[in-house]
Formats: structure tokens, C-alpha cells, sequence
């Protein structure tokens, strides 16, 4: 493992753009354009909303950074911007180093397909290659600790065991940057502390760790760092327990 | 997975170019990808996706018997050809149809890793493609009924098949951007593409038609993406002109492609 993992966030800006039926029709485009935007005036003024404005953060390897705010304050919408699944609208995302996003682990489990199934199409959905894939079925397997419930579809699964199939498979590659949103949240307590065992090795390897909760001991636990933010916009940056006293 | 950190910002067309590359070298992911669609379609069926070939099969049958009659042709030229004709033809319509969906189905994995996002256009190539080589087992038995022998003609199938993959690409990347920005496209298409199933030589065969519908049938573009498959199986040369349309569509196609990938590929996550 390399030992530079990084995620440097630059005035970075999201704004999400909100299409009603209306605004998302052709035909209200066309109304607009012929009309010469008097019937459908809505279809010029786009709504969006500001999730994340002006953020700028640095963070290098080692760090463990919570992520503070009310509800809708832009914690998941930063994430996904450091994951790269949003490009932002203003702004530059640098990051370095294999990322693991637990943004909701049991998101995209194939119905149908079987566990074993899952775990494979889910690897390789991560960015690992076949063989990586093959090489690790067995371990990720038996974390999961499912048993003969992985040659069944996952249909049958229960919201739990939806959970140890994707976090097993999420952290499965030994990440240098975690990306999670809420700590473990189902699962029953053997396998939270099991996971839990997990993260922390993970976390006591250093790497970056990036995690929103709304719990203030977990995070004063877990995390060195803490960054406040408050509709879309960084608050407080700053050590957990400083930043935990402004919030 | 990790990207080099490197400092300056990249082009927008060098994002768009690295997006096509990079989702068409994991091919081991849209391989599975399609497959299992396929096999989600057709599990717990006891033939499974030969499905798919049996109600081809059916189709062909009965279609044959009826038009080879009601056009009074003869029907070992008129089945072979029909055979082609509705294979291909699923084929450019599941590119077409599948290709509005290809985003907004896959909105799931968007929203959740950093794929290329040509990874779900190849997806759906792939998934028809499957379907069109279990289909294309029925041309083999009537061809083999109706002693159809291509010949070294045949061969030019390849080149035809191949500059309908690539339109398949560039139709699937512009009308998925376009089906996830605005919803009532993938029904226009559906609309466009059912009536463009009649006015197409497929059922029916050109040299029924008056002379004077020849310049009209040169225009649609579905007969010429149908001719380059078509006519070398059936051990005929496509005129140059379904060439040249062809070639003609596809450099269009992609470039007009290219252009609103550079401007709006980053967008396409926010619209799904």
C-alpha cells in the first residue's frame, strides 16, 4: 500500500437540478421556444438546489474525518462528490488511493442472482479485476458467515444479511480511503462488532477515513477531525471535540 | 480505481474519450452485466433463453406462411429473407429502445461507484447482441431448408454487423443522455421505431414496391443499416449507396455524439 492517500476538495460546488414532470418534458421545452416563452416561462428558469457551496477541504492519509450537520446540511452530497459519483458543478475533487464508499451497502444487490452471484457482479462493479474477484470469493464468504444462504437469490435475504453481503464485498480490497455514511447500521451484534473489528483495523492501518453520523461519542471515538457543515457551506473545520462543541 | 492525482484539470473531451475507452477494456463487467440480464429474464424456465429462438422460430412460421401467400412470392427467396429481416431488425430495435433505458436503469450503480459510464451503453450491446446470436440459430436452419449459401459474399456481414455495433454505441450514449434528461423521449423513439418497423423493407420485399417509392426507401436509414447485414447473407453485394449511408450515419453519429458528451457527460449523473 502506498502510503499518500489523499482527497483534496477545491471550491467545490453542487447544485442539483430539480425537473418536475413539467420541467422535464420535451413538450414544455417546445411550448417555451415557440411561444416565445410565455406559456410555459417555467421551462426557462431551471430550480435547482445548492447542496454543497464553496467547500474546500485537504485531507492527507492518516486522517479520520467526521462529517457533521443537521439533516440535508450536504454530508451524503460531499461524499459522493469525494467517491467521484458527482462531478461538481464549480470546483476540483483530487483524490488518491483505492476508495471504498459505504454510502448504503446494501444498494443494488441483484435480486435474482444469487450471493455468490452478487458478490462477483458487486467486485467487479467496485473496480476489481476477475481474478481479484476469484481470489477473494472465499474469504468475503466467509465473513459474511451466510453459509448456504449465498447459493440461494438474494431475495430470500433479510434486511441484515442484505448487509453483510455488501459491506463484506465493499471492504473486502483493503481500501486506503473509506467513505461511509452513518456507521454500521444494520446488521444484528455479532456482525456489527464483527465489522466493527474490521473498519478499525482498517482504521488503525491509517489510510483516510471519511464518515457523516449524527452520533457525537462514535465520532469523538472514531475520528481525529471534524468538519461541520451547515446548508452546504463548512461551518467549523477543525479538531472533533472543537468542532463537536460548535455544533 | 484510483486515479493519478495529478493536479491540473483534465479537458472535458479528454473525459469523454477516457469514459469510452476505459468502459469498453472492462469487458469482463458488461459481459456479466448483460448475461445476467438475460439469465434474470429467463430464470426458473425450464428452456431458459432458447426462449428467445423457439418464439423467433414461431414467428417466422407463421409470418411466412401468411405474407409468402398474401404477396404470392416464392417462398424460398421470401422466408430466408423475412428470417433476416425480423433477427436484424430485433436486433436495431433492442439497441434503440434498450439504449433510451441504458442510464436511467443502471441509475442504481450510478449513483453508488465511479463507473465509465459507456460501461451500461456496452451493457445493452452486449445484452441484444446475446439475443441476436440465439436468434441468429433460426436463419441457420432456414437456410439450411431453403439451400441459402451465402458464399464468400456472406462475409461481408462482418463489416455490416460491425458498423451496426458501432451506431448501436453512439444511439445508446446520445439517447440514454438524452432519455435521462428528458422523459418523454424513450416513448417518441418507441413510436418512431414501431412505425418505422412497417415502412422499412422487412416484411415485405423492395421489388413489390413501384418504381417511384425507390427514392423514398433510400432515405430511411433503418433500410440501409438493414441492407449491410441482410443482403451479403442472403448472397447479395449492399449497393454502394447503403454503404456510403451507412458510413454516412456513422461519422455523423459519433461526432454529434462526441460533441454533447464533452458538454453534458458529467450532467448525466444528476439527471438519473
Amino acid at each position: 500500500m502506498n502510503n499518500d492517500a489523499s482527497i483534496h476538495v477545491e471550491k467545490v460546488t453542487v447544485d442539483f437540478p430539480i425537473y418536475n414532470a413539467n420541467l422535464r418534458s420535451i413538450k414544455n421545452q417546445f411550448i417555451y421556444h415557440g411561444t416565445g416563452g410565455r406559456v410555459g416561462r417555467r421551462a426557462g428558469n431551471r430550480l435547482t438546489v445548492r447542496a454543497l457551496d464553496d467547500v474546500s477541504l485537504a485531507l492527507e492519509h492518516g486522517d479520520r474525518v467526521g462529517i457533521i450537520g443537521h439533516n440535508g446540511a450536504g454530508k451524503t452530497t460531499l461524499l459522493r462528490v469525494m467517491a467521484g459519483v458527482y462531478e461538481p458543478v464549480q470546483g476540483h475533487v483530487w483524490r488518491r488511493g483505492r476508495t471504498a464508499s459505504l454510502l448504503n451497502v446494501s444498494l443494488g444487490i441483484d435480486d435474482d442472482a444469487t450471493g455468490y452471484e452478487n458478490i462477483i457482479t458487486r467486485g467487479l462493479l467496485l473496480g476489481l479485476s476477475p481474478e481479484e474477484v476469484q481470489d477473494r470469493t472465499v474469504e468475503i464468504a466467509e465473513f459474511t458467515e451466510l453459509g448456504d444462504y449465498l447459493a440461494m437469490p438474494a431475495h430470500t435475504y433479510s434486511a441484515g444479511m442484505r448487509f453483510r453481503l455488501g459491506f463484506a464485498v465493499c471492504t473486502c480490497f483493503e481500501p486506503e480511503i473509506l467513505l461511509m455514511d452513518e456507521w454500521l447500521s444494520v446488521g444484528d451484534r455479532h456482525f456489527v462488532e464483527k465489522a466493527r473489528k474490521r473498519l478499525e483495523e482498517f482504521i488503525e492501518r491509517a489510510g483516510i477515513l471519511v464518515l457523516a453520523s449524527q452520533n457525537a461519542s462514535l465520532l469523538e471515538r472514531v475520528c481525529t477531525k471534524g468538519v461541520l457543515l451547515d446548508a452546504g457551506k463548512v461551518k467549523a473545520i477543525g479538531a472533533i471535540s472543537e468542532v463537536l462543541g460548535d455544533y | 480505481m484510483s486515479e493519478p492525482a495529478l493536479k491540473h484539470p483534465v479537458s472535458q473531451s479528454t473525459l469523454a474519450l477516457f469514459d469510452l475507452v476505459e468502459g469498453a477494456r472492462v469487458i469482463h463487467l458488461w459481459g456479466r452485466l448483460g448475461w445476467q440480464d438475460i439469465r434474470r429474464r429467463y430464470r426458473r424456465s425450464t428452456l431458459g433463453p432458447f426462449w428467445i429462438t423457439i418464439s423467433m422460430g414461431l414467428l417466422i412460421a407463421v409470418l411466412g406462411t401468411l405474407y409468402g401467400g398474401l404477396f404470392k412470392v416464392d417462398g424460398s427467396n421470401y422466408v430466408p429473407y423475412l428470417t433476416l429481416g425480423f433477427i436484424i431488425w430485433t436486433l436495431v430495435n433492442g439497441l434503440i429502445t434498450d439504449g433510451c433505458t441504458a442510464y436511467v436503469n443502471a441509475s442504481n450503480i450510478i449513483q453508488q461507484a465511479r463507473l465509465p459510464l459507456s460501461v451500461h451503453v456496452y451493457r445493452v450491446i452486449w445484452r441484444n447482441l446475446i439475443i441476436f446470436f440465439h436468434n441468429a440459430v433460426i436463419f441457420v436452419v432456414v437456410a439450411v431448408v431453403f439451400a441459402v449459401w451465402p458464399g464468400w459474399t456472406g462475409l461481408l456481414a462482418i463489416p455490416g454487423m460491425a458498423l451496426l455495433c458501432v451506431n448501436g454505441v453512439w444511439v445508446g450514449m446520445l439517447l440514454g443522455a438524452f432519455s435521462a434528461r428528458f422523459r418523454d423521449v424513450p416513448p417518441i423513439i418507441a413510436s418512431i421505431v414501431r412505425i418505422a418497423f412497417f415502412v422499412t423493407p422487412i416484411i415485405w420485399m423492395p421489388e413489390l414496391l413501384p418504381h417511384r417509392a425507390v427514392l423514398p426507401m433510400n432515405l430511411n436509414p433503418f433500410f440501409h443499416v438493414l441492407e449491410v447485414v441482410r443482403a451479403p447473407l442472403l448472397g447479395e453485394v449492399p449497393s454502394a449507396i447503403s454503404w456510403l449511408a451507412m458510413i454516412g450515419i456513422t461519422l455523423v453519429g459519433v461526432a454529434a455524439t462526441f460533441v454533447v458528451y464533452v458538454r453534458y457527460r458529467w450532467r448525466i449523473a444528476y439527471w438519473i
